[in-house]
Order: C-alpha cells, then structure tokens, then sequence
C-alpha cells in the first residue's frame, strides 16, 4: 500500500479535494513521523503540533464548503529564518532563542490563506550563514541519507525534514545556495526564485541584495504549485518586483524539443569530482533525448564568485545584525555593568562563531580606507557577473551544471576550515550575484548520496525552469527515491 | 593685533511634515506617550523592511525647487552604521554619496541693506533616530522611539557666512521658506527645526580656511548667535595664546552660554556607510518635477520683490511684511478688504500699521498672527475710517486699543465713544468764530503781526472740539477767519 508520506506535494492536494483523506489525518500522519524520527534527524527546532491539527482541522471544514485555497490542507514546515505570529522564530541563533514573533512573514501570510497547514520550524544555520547546517545554536542536522552526513545549509534543517518525508514541503531561502545545495545533498528540488520574485518581508535578513525565498519539494511540479501562492508583488518590500505571477503549473509540459541549454565551461572545470561530473553528463543525454541542443558558454567572470560573494554578503551582514544589540529583543547578557558592557558581552555570546566572522569581515570590508578596495570592487564584479550572465542567455534559454562539487562530505570534516567550506557554493553563487532564478534536481547517487543537477535560467523565467526540471522528471525517477529507513 | 575673519556654515534639520514617518506607516504627531507611536518597523525588529514615504521626496523636490537647486534624477539612501540604544536598527537610513537636493542658494540682507548669496551644498533625507530618557529611572535609561523614524531634511550651507548675524539671518530665511513651503512646522523648540554650525576663524586676508569646531544643539535663533559669538571669541583667544584649534564636536550649554568640548575628531565614529540593499535608487523623473514645481506658493524673496514693486514700500519693510507666510497673508488680507470698500491706494499706510500697532500688539500678548485678536478685515475697516478722514491718525491709536480689548469694530467703538472727526465745515466755523470771539487780545495781536499764535487757535479749537475737528480744514478755514 502506499502510504500518505510517498505522495508528492501534488498527489496529497488532490487527494484532499477528492475527499480521499483529510487534512486532519495528514497533519497526524506527519507529525507522528516527526515524532518518531526528528529527535535523530535534528531536522526542526518547534513543532507546531496543536496549532496544525487546528488549522488542519479548519482546512477540513473549507474544503467541506467548496471555499478552501488552492494549498488547504497541505502539510508544510517553514525555516525558522520566516517569522511566525505568535510561534518561537530562532533563525538557528542563541541571540534568538527567546523570540517569538509578533507578525507572520509575507509569505507565511500568503501560504496560510492558501490553506496550508504549518507542521513546524525547520532547523537551519545559524543566521543562514553555513553549507552545512552545522553553525546551528540546535545543533547539527543530519543527512536522512546517511546520517553521519551533513543535509547542506543552510536549510538543512528543511532539507532533511523533506528528503525524510516528514512534510510534503519546506520553505528555505538562498542567498548562496542554501537551497540549491541542500537539494542536491538530499535529493530534492530545490528552487531558488529570482530576486525581488517572492517577498522578503518577515524573513530575517542575511545579505539583502542576495536573500531570496524559495522551496523544497521532491518535484518540480510541487515547487510550481507552491510558487505560484508565494510569489507576488509586496507593498511592504521595495525590492520585491511589481510584475505578474504566471500559473507555473500550466507551464509544466511545454515540449523541450528545440530547448537551448548553456553548459557552463567554469563548471566542469576546477575542483568538480568527476564521479558527479559523469552523472551531470549523463542528465544532460537525457535532455538531448528530448531534442534539446547543448551549446557550451563561459562566463569568464563567473570564477570571482565566491571572493565577491565574501565581500558582498558579509558588509550587509555586518549592517543587518546590529539590531542585535540586546536592547529591544533576543539574547541579553546577565548583568551588563554599562551600556558598552551590554553590547559587547549580548553579542558575544549570543552569536555564535561563524556569524561573527562574517560580522568581522563585513565591518572590516565597509571601514574607511578599505570600502573602495573591497565593497565598492566587489559590486563592480557583481556587475561583471551579472553582465556575463545576460550575455550567456542571448546565446541559450538555461544554464545547466553541477550544483555542488561533491555529494554530502561528513558532519565536522570541514567545520575547522571556512575557505573550503565557503568553495562549497562555488557554483551556486552566481545566480545570487546575478539574482537569477535557478533550482536543483537530484539527477543520481553516488556511493548512495544523491547528486544534483544545477539550472539557472534568467530574470523571472521560473516557469521555463520548472517546465525544464518537469520534463527531466517526467523521464526519470531519481526524485522519487526515498532514503533507506525512511521509506 | 591681528583681526580675524569668521568663517561659519549651518547644517540644518528640518522635520518635514509628512503624516506618517519617513520608512514606516506609524505616525509622526508630537507629544504621544513613549513609543505609542513606534511600530515594528520603527523598533527594528527581525524581518522588517523600510518603504520610502513619497510624500517626504515630494517636500525634498518642493524645497529644492525653491532654492533653485538641482533635483538628483537618481539619489541614493545609504546606512549609516552605529550602535546607540535610540538607533533600533544599529543603523541610520540617510542619503550620503547620491542626495536629492544639490546646489541651491539662499539671499540674505545683510545690515547694511546689501544682499548677500549663501551657497546650498546639498540637501538630504534622512530618518530621525528616537530619543534616551536618562532622567526619571533610578540609574536606567528609558528609549522613546517615537521619533526614530521620523523624516528630516538635512540642509547643508557652503562655509559663507561670515559673522553670527550672518548666520541667523540665513537661518532665519530657511525657517520663513521651510514653512512657506508648508514642508515643516519650524518648531525649534519640539525639535522640528535644529541647527548645527561649523565654526572657525582665519586671519582677515588668508584663503585658507581655519581649523573648524562643530557646534551641537542650537535650538533657538537667539541660542545660535550666543554659541557662535562665544565660539569664536574663545578659538581667536585659543590661537592668540599659541594653541591649536582641535578638530572637534562641541555641545553648546544656555545654561553657562559657553561651548564646551564633546568629542575629538578621533573619537568619531566610523560609520561604514553603504547604499541600503533594503531600499531602491530613488528615480524622480521630469514629470514629478514639473509636478511639485506646480504646487509652488509665491516664495518669500518673490513676493517681497512685489510689495515694493507695486507697493512702493522699502525692502525692509517688504522683508519684515513677508517673513512669514501668515504675515503677508494678513497684510495682503486687509489690503483686500480696503479694496472693497474702493479703498485702493492705501498700501503704504496698510504696512505701517500691520507692521507698528498690530504687531506691537500680537508681541505684547504673544499670540501669532493668525490669533489676533483683530483681523485683517476688523483692521481694514479702522484704517478706512483714518482714510476717509472720519478719525485722525492719533485717535485711530485709541480706537485700536479699545478694538483690541473689547474685540469690536472700529465703527462701534467710534461710534460708542464720539470719537468722529468733525468734518463739517459750518460746525467748525462756528467753534472758530467763538474762539475769536473769546479771544479777542490774541486776536488782534494776530492782526497786527504776531503770526506765531495762529498755533494757539489751532489749539483752542482742538481742545474745544475735543480732538475730533479735521486738523486740516481746521487750518484752513482759521487762515480765512484770522485774515478777517
């Protein structure tokens, strides 16, 4: 028999309008896996247990009167990065630990009117600043498909929780890859909507101009799906992009004879592992099945991703952290002696090390005598990038790569070494310097740890990158692999 | 000795009159209780994201309009980095390398009746950070954020005025042009209206400027010229004894009228500023330009330019006339009344009035203009009566009082009184004639040659009449009467 847990995201919103189960039963069928399986995984710092059997419960009753939105009843858990009205909002920090949220985000709002049904809070790197969900205050994460691997991060903690069918869904968001690369490490579809596509107001901020909101689904299909309810133009953020949301669910199954897919040169150069590098060929024959046409494109800037991406996101780190300061919310050290006192010793011990790196190089990156060296450089090569990009999709409607340069490494093999742990994003980083949309397929396994297969299309084209993953996963079956013990 | 030159530029913030706050829907009223006016955005909480208030950059382009500057097609809001419990974000939202006014000049008149041309470097928006509370919690400090938030102008001079008089008149023509403009209520003392000056001196003949002090919380006209006068006396003092001016911030204490020294140029802050990735570039276009410009009012200097045109009145007065809005709006209201009494012609004795007795009187009781207690129209009717000769000058005075004491119209009071003036010439031909006849050594004193008593008969029948006799026709028929 299959059960509840093996249905994509897709399937269990049509069996809830067929009547074929409630919302009732799925909120209890998931949350007594979370139960027996998330003190293993670490996967999610709150459960929301009665909340969701309310809400499921009200789901019921809208769909009982033809009223219910187009997700009622949907099972799903946000990253603790999105604040929740009312529920416990870490962000994976000991500075947060004590918040609970006044407000719902943007889109915890949008997919609550949708019907949805909130399980819980997904672990995550603290601050979402890690590739591997180990810089969490909670704890590590571990990976459903070997447990002594990391899921990736920094929404591992969502990651895992979907790649060990605990919900349908998570919400994640990427402002290097931290959901791309978790995807890949997990076997999932991971999309990373177009800057300014989806609203960041409520998500608790990283690096600004790279922040961008997006999910975790076993396919294509229920990425588009969920998409479609989050994205959309929002008043309360002036970077969110005032332009009309397609049904990326209609889009699915354009044919993709004649599709032009960009093989990135960078990509396959370097420190790629050619285990991961056969099994990204191999996905790519499948796409020549279908009458696409392979071109190869260099992006000769591409490569300065990642010391541009170190400049970038750490200075607006550094800037969107100073709110905590241990005045107004969050962590407050035991008997601060004066006001300097205060700021020092709440921060310091309410952040962890990573975070404080990156605060560090931010601060220094944006002092004076040094800002034109390394911000203002690091924007111009943004720009070089960017241009780069635009250049390569005059030439091929999508880009296709690895999206990790190796499968899951083991929990603690790269904790005591950032710059290899930072070279992690290598490719995914482009698509946020540029603010392109782009996702993950898984696309294989090697040593039984899913690999990933990477396209990046451009500004605002999810529609065609979903359609191009929905066409892989029409012919192929990887994204229904379920880890073992899991089942 | 050596004689020294002031070198002084004003840095002014100005706190637009938007209804809501600059990023943030929350209100921006004066007076709520602590941080009833403070929302999540404004306490910087987790998530939150500004919104740029359009109304606070249409208030940016209509000042920058009237200063005849540049509006930036693109200007850029930047965050400025520090940590301070009244700043919620670690952060001030302000515009730095891109600002949206550049460029303006301001005229002012000098003593001497010349005009001078102060330069506008820039002007930019910017939010206010809220207010520490230090007094009242036992050992704590209390955080208003009221005002965190809240939009402000930053006027920025170039160094060009040059003495502390200078200084106040500029400031004085921003604070009438501010609200002209209707874009700030120019309250100094609630801190809608704040001012900063840079202050040095340099030898009289040398270019290059001196070492310069900031000088903080100036918060009144009269404040501004103690500060700066001090200031300077006490850098000149500084140099003359061999010592260096320091680069420094200083604090201005009206308590002791002195500066005294709050932080060195080394202790400043590095503010890391970088444009906020939160906010967009701000794009004003052509059409938005054209469309402020539309809602310009007639601006002070202009409007100053044609009360003496037309008017026939002298600068100083057109300045005093239009140093506030509501001034020459009251002016330009009794003007109006006249005219509809087709009592035309009458401007100059219009100014002299708004000017002398009724701004005597609205000091006096200190109320404003628009509070006074006799309107424009009230005013204009006591003026016809001096026009059409029903009173003298010197009789209006009185009227005037009592108008202002009892809140009634001229004619009520003339009436009421007795005091109208006698025009009639029979009547004052009888008084003359009895003036004679009772006096008839003087009057054949007169007739001999003493010319000097035609005064006296001026005066007997004044006095007869009580005051009321038209002085002129008085003069006249006497003339007559005396000659025999």
């Amino acid at each position: 028999m299959t059960e509840l847990h093996h249905l994509t995201l897709a399937e269990l919103n049509e069996g809830l309008r067929a009547r074929r189960f409630s919302s009732v039963e799925l909120a209890k069928h998931f949350l007594a896996r979370i139960e027996r399986l998330n003190p293993t995984l670490n996967a999610l710092i709150t459960v929301t247990a009665e909340q969701a059997l309310a809400a499921a419960q009200r789901a019921d009753e809208l769909l009982a009167s033809g009223e219910a939105g187009a997700l009622a009843g949907v099972p799903l858990i946000h990253k603790d990065i999105f604040c929740t009205d009312g529920v416990l909002t870490t962000c994976g920090s000991r500075m947060l630990a004590n918040f609970v949220a006044p407000y719902d985000a943007t889109i915890v709002e949008k997919l609550s009117q949708s019907g949805v049904v909130m399980l819980g809070k997904a672990n995550m790197d603290e601050f979402a600043m890690g590739s591997s969900n180990e810089t969490s205050y909670y704890g590590p994460v571990k990976n459903p498909w070997d447990l002594k691997k990391v899921p990736g991060g920094s929404s591992g903690g969502s990651a895992a929780a979907v790649a060990a069918r605990l919900a349908p869904v998570a919400t994640a968001t990427d402002t290097g890859g931290s959901i791309r690369q978790p995807a890949a490490l997990t076997g999932l579809t991971g999309l990373k909507p177009t800057y300014g596509r989806v609203s960041r107001y409520g998500m608790i901020a990283f690096a600004s101009s790279l922040d961008q909101a997006g999910t975790l689904t076993y396919t294509a299909k229920d990425a588009a799906l969920v998409l479609r309810d989050m994205a959309g133009f929002d008043p309360r953020d002036s970077t969110s992009v005032d332009t009309p949301v397609p049904d990326y669910v209609a889009a699915l199954d354009q044919p993709l004879k004649g599709l032009k897919i960009g093989l990135l040169k960078e990509f396959f150069e370097g420190g790629l592992e050619e285990s991961t590098a056969k099994l990204i060929r191999e996905a790519l024959q499948v796409y020549e099945r279908l009458g696409a046409q392979l071109i190869e494109v260099s992006l000769p800037n591409l490569p300065l991703s990642v010391p541009t991406y170190y400049v970038v996101a750490p200075a607006e780190c550094s800037s969107n952290l100073s709110r905590f300061d241990g005045v107004r919310f969050g962590y407050r050290c035991e008997n601060p002696k004066d006001l300097v006192d205060l700021y020092k010793r709440s921060r310091g011990e309410g952040f962890g090390a990573e975070v404080k790196r990156r605060i560090m190089t931010g601060t220094y990156v944006l002092s004076a005598g040094y800002y034109d060296a390394y911000y203002l450089r690091a924007q111009k090569v943004r720009r070089l990038i960017t241009d780069d990009f635009a250049r390569a999709f005059q030439q091929v409607d999508v880009l296709m790569g690895p999206t990790s340069p190796t499968p899951a490494f083991d929990i603690g093999a790269k904790v005591d070494d950032p710059i290899t742990m930072y070279l992690n994003d290598i490719y995914t980083i482009g698509a946020n310097l540029a603010g392109l949309p782009a996702l993950s397929i898984p696309c294989g396994s090697v040593g039984g740890l899913p690999v990933g297969l990477q396209i990046i299309g451009p500004h605002f084209a999810e529609a065609k990158l979903l359609n191009v993953a929905h066409g892989y996963q029409n012919e192929t079956l990887w994204h229904r692999d379920i880890p073992k013990g899991y089942e | 000795m050596m004689s020294w030159e002031t070198v002084i530029g004003l840095e002014i913030h100005a706190q637009l009159a938007t209804r809501s706050k600059i990023f943030s829907s929350a209100a921006t009223a004066y007076g709520a209780a602590p941080n009833a006016q403070a929302n999540l955005v404004d306490l910087g909480y987790p998530g939150v994201l500004p919104v740029l208030n359009r109304e606070a950059v249409r208030m940016a382009v209509k000042f920058g309009l009237a200063i005849g500057a540049q509006i930036s097609p693109r200007s850029v809001f930047a965050r400025k980095n520090y940590f301070y419990p009244d700043l919620p974000k670690g952060y001030q939202i302000s515009q730095y390398e891109k600002p949206v006014v550049e460029k303006g000049t301001m005229q002012i008149l000098l003593e001497d009746g010349t005009i001078k041309v102060v330069g506008i470097t820039r002007a930019h928006l910017e939010e206010d950070a809220g207010k520490s509370l230090h007094e009242d919690f036992h050992g704590a400090s209390g955080i208003d954020l009221n005002r965190a938030g809240t939009p402000l102008l930053e006027i920025v001079s170039e160094p060009d005025m040059r003495s502390a008089k200078e200084a106040v008149a500029y400031l004085k023509k921003i604070h009438t042009l501010v609200r002209y403009l209707e874009i700030c209520d120019g309250n100094m003392q609630e801190g809608s209206f704040r001012c900063d000056a840079n202050v040095s001196v340099r030898p009289v003949g040398q270019e290059k400027f001196g070492t310069r002090c900031e000088i903080k919380n100036l918060n009144s006209f009269r404040y501004i010229e103690k500060a700066i006068n001090y200031e300077v006396a006490r850098q000149i003092e500084e140099i003359e004894a061999g010592r260096k001016i320091k680069q420094e911030t200083r604090l201005f204490d009206p308590d002791k009228g002195e500066t005294r020294s709050l932080r060195s140029k080394e202790e400043a802050n590095d503010y890391r500023y970088f444009p906020d990735p939160d906010l967009l570039p701000v794009v004003i276009e052509k059409d938005f330009i054209e469309s402020v410009r539309g809602t310009l009012p007639e601006l002070p200097d202009q409007k100053a330019a044609r009360y003496i045109e037309k008017f026939g009145l002298s600068a100083y007065d057109a300045g005093v006339l239009t140093a506030s809005r509501e001034m020459g709006d009251y002016y330009e209201g009794v003007l109006a009344a006249l005219k509809s009494k087709n009592l035309e012609g009458n401007e100059k004795l219009a100014a002299n009035w708004t000017m002398g007795e009724l701004s005597a009187a609205l000091n006096k009781d200190g109320v404003e203009v628009t509070e006074s207690k006799i309107d424009a129209s009230r005013l204009a009717g006591l003026l016809a009566r001096i026009a059409d000769e029903t009173i003298s000058g010197k009789i209006a005075k009185e009227v005037f009082e009592s108008m202002w004491a009892e809140g009634k119209d001229a004619d009520a009071i003339i009436e009421a009184k007795g005091l109208k003036q006698i025009t009639d010439t029979g009547a004052i031909e009888k008084t003359i004639d009895e003036v004679m006849a009772a006096n008839p050594k003087q009057l054949a004193d007169y007739r001999s040659g003493k010319d000097k008593l035609f005064g006296f008969f001026v005066g007997q029948v004044m006095k007869v009449t009580g005051g009321k006799a038209n002085p002129a026709q008085v003069n006249d028929l006497l003339k007559k009467k005396l000659a025999g």
